[in-house]
């Protein structure tokens, strides 16, 4: 009976395919939804994934997220150093700083300042120019798509200068790193360079890296750092492991911004689209069935292979429209996956899996309100004509 | 599942006729709907006995009972009281699941609106109660094909409903009700939705084809036209079985049209 079920609904070849895109099209919708978010709330993390070399951000304990900084007195640096089971530990300056750019535009940039010696926290893809050409006077490595912001159109060409608070910049090198959430492009120079590219306050510090030694985990080094907050008289600091720092600052993002609203109201959409689609369709088909359901329950179908019959129809077409819909959106994301603005944006296993399980969702609700008025009907409906 | 020769089948068709025991039998029948204020008393009271290898015609006027009385016998609904048996089993007395696993074995359907499946070919179609009772596709089409040639439908076997006249379609629906070789064979009005010479069609292939020694076969109708194929009629009116009558009063044409002019 299930070949019969499927001849059934691929007979009815208008509400078949009505069905088919309703779910594709809530899948398509649902599952580039989930994606663009997730890819986007990343991106509020992005800068503290891109530091590989180390494990530990010691920072300020008022620091709500990567962005707002509040500056350490260098004094604090020595203090982390101090900790047992700190392998070592060097100064990090992040902040927006206006630049000024041979052409008299004025671009807001994201500026890190790297530890001179060791340049903890240097981009770790270089696409022109190496990392270490940062020891040059001036010297000054922009992210790929902060150069494509800065000049637009003009193919990368190392040794342009620009200004930082009156203060001449050059071009040593353009890197790759994860798209930020802001669109500012992303500058990276020596701490000493730094302080002198960016207006001057009393501290200038924004956070100290820090790496465990092997035989100690970095959520210990964490705890022992934050022990110093005992004594009451310095600065109190928050100590956070890389990880625990990315999901500081995406919660933050996450309960802070209007961005889940937003991107929620679009996935329920789609997913009440899928809904309305499939579930009115599925319910027609079934409904403009009912005359052959019934005289197949007279001819002796049982309520459980009917009610199999339904499910396996909407299962069939509830993958069948995930299939598209997944295809699609691989397609949307592949097409677009040179386009600068939406860098680092893609499907993941973990979303298609939920966009799964809401589609199972739909098709199962479909089928089980159509399968209501079928189970109930009684077979004598059919001799009435 | 054995494939039965047509020799074998009328043998053992003979062995039940010899048997004597009613194919229906109804006693003291009765049937309501809705409960309380809005109680509807349907049947009153139905004694029937109906020998298998006959053809039974029930008439009527419509809303006298008619198809609640099939539904009855085809266990299709629940008497209200009294006691139905069909092929010598107690309906009352049967599960949900046995009841439509009995009628499954033992029933085939003609319906009014022939019911067809749109999406399967005619063979298909005529295949759907072998697939219920579980056949291989491949070889329950093969017997729903030789059923198809025996109604006379041979050269459309692969074509959709669609594609069949109203009188081929119910030809369909008859090859369907019969693959499985049932005992009892109920028709609701076959010759309602067609015009008269494929009413008489119809009724001339259930009457050769349907009718054996070991099978039952009821036909409700109020088409006069067809009167005459009957071995018996049952008349009923207001829930209640007015006469029953043999085939021999049903011949001429004096009685066949004093019942023309009590049912149209």
């Amino acid at each position: 009976m299930s070949w019969v079920a499927l001849r059934m609904l691929i007979g009815d070849r208008t509400k078949y395919l009505g069905i088919i895109f309703g779910i594709a099209f809530a899948t398509l919708l649902m599952a580039q939804q989930i994606s663009i978010f997730v890819g986007i709330i990343s991106r509020t993390g992005s800068q503290v994934k891109d530091v590989r070399d180390a494990d530990i951000w010691v920072m300020d304990a008022n620091t709500r997220f990567v962005d707002e900084v509040p500056p350490l007195p260098e004094s604090d640096l020595q203090r982390v150093r101090g900790v047992p089971g700190v392998a070592w530990a060097v100064k990090m300056y992040k902040g927006q700083v206006t630049c000024r750019l041979e052409s008299g535009q004025y671009r807001s940039t994201v500026l890190f300042g790297l530890d001179d010696n060791s340049l903890v926290g240097a981009p770790q893809q270089m696409l022109e120019g190496n990392a270490e050409d940062l020891k040059l006077p001036d010297a000054v490595i922009v992210d790929k798509a902060g150069y494509e912001y800065m000049w637009k159109d003009e193919p990368i060409r190392l040794g342009r200068t620009f200004e930082l608070n009156d203060h001449r910049a050059v071009l040593v090198g353009v890197c790759k790193v994860s798209p930020p959430f802001f669109s500012y492009p992303v500058l990276y120079t020596r701490y000493s360079q730094a302080e002198k590219f960016v207006p001057h306050d009393r501290n200038l510090m924004s956070y100290i890296l820090a790496k465990p030694q092997p035989d100690v985990s970095a959520e210990e080094v964490c705890r022992r750092i934050e022990d110093l907050n005992r004594n009451e008289t310095h600065r109190k600091l928050a100590a956070l492991t890389q990880r625990q720092f990315f999901w500081k600052t995406l919660k933050y993002f996450l309960g802070s911004t209007g961005i889940p609203v937003n991107f929620g109201i679009t996935i329920t959409l789609g997913f009440i689209v899928g809904v309305a689609i499939a579930g009115q369709t599925f319910y027609l088909f079934t409904v403009e069935n009912l005359k052959q359901f019934g005289a197949l329950k007279a001819m002796g179908v049982h309520n459980t292979r009917i009610l199999g019959m339904i499910v396996l129809q909407a299962l069939v077409v509830g993958a069948v429209g995930f299939g598209i819909g997944a295809g699609l959106t691989a397609g949307f994301f592949e097409t677009t996956s040179n386009i600068t603005a939406l860098a680092g944006l893609g499907m993941l296993p973990e979303t298609m899996l939920g966009v799964g399980g809401a589609v199972l969702f739909i098709v199962l609700l479909a089928s089980v309100v159509s399968a209501r008025r079928v189970l109930f009907l009684e077979p004598a409906v059919v001799f009435r004509g | 599942m054995e494939l039965l020769t047509d020799i074998d089948l009328e043998a053992e068709f003979e062995k039940e006729a010899s048997a004597l025991e009613p194919a229906i039998r109804c006693t003291a029948v009765t049937k309501e709907f809705g409960s309380g204020d809005t109680r509807v008393p349907v049947l009153h009271g139905i004694d029937l006995d109906l020998p298998p290898g006959e053809l039974a015609l029930l008439v009527g006027p419509s809303g006298c009972g008619k198809t609640t009385l099939i539904s009855i016998i085809a266990g299709l609904l629940d008497a209200t009281s009294g006691k139905v048996e069909v092929l010598g089993e107690n309906l009352g007395g049967m599960r949900g699941a046995n009841k439509v696993r009995f009628r499954g074995a033992n029933i085939g359907f003609v319906f009014q609106q022939y019911n067809l499946l749109p999406a399967l070919t005619a063979a298909e179609n005529a295949a759907v109660p072998l697939l219920i009772a579980g056949w291989n596709r491949h070889k329950a089409i093969a017997k729903a094909s030789e059923m198809l040639e025996r109604v006379g439908l041979g050269p459309r076997m692969k074509a959709l409903p669609s594609q069949l006249s109203g009188g081929q379609q119910q030809r369909v629906a008859i090859a369907r009700a019969l693959v499985h070789e049932p005992r009892l064979l109920v028709c609701d009005e076959p010759t309602a939705a067609l015009d008269a010479h494929s009413g008489q069609t119809v009724l001339e292939l259930i009457r050769d084809v349907a009718v054996q020694p070991g099978r039952a076969v009821i036909v409700v109708t109020h088409d006069s036209r067809i009167f005459h194929f009957g071995d018996r009629m049952i008349t009923m009116s207001d829930g209640r079985i007015d006469d029953v009558k043999q085939v021999e009063n049903l011949r001429d044409d004096e009685t066949r049209g004093s019942y023309r002019g009590e049912f149209n």
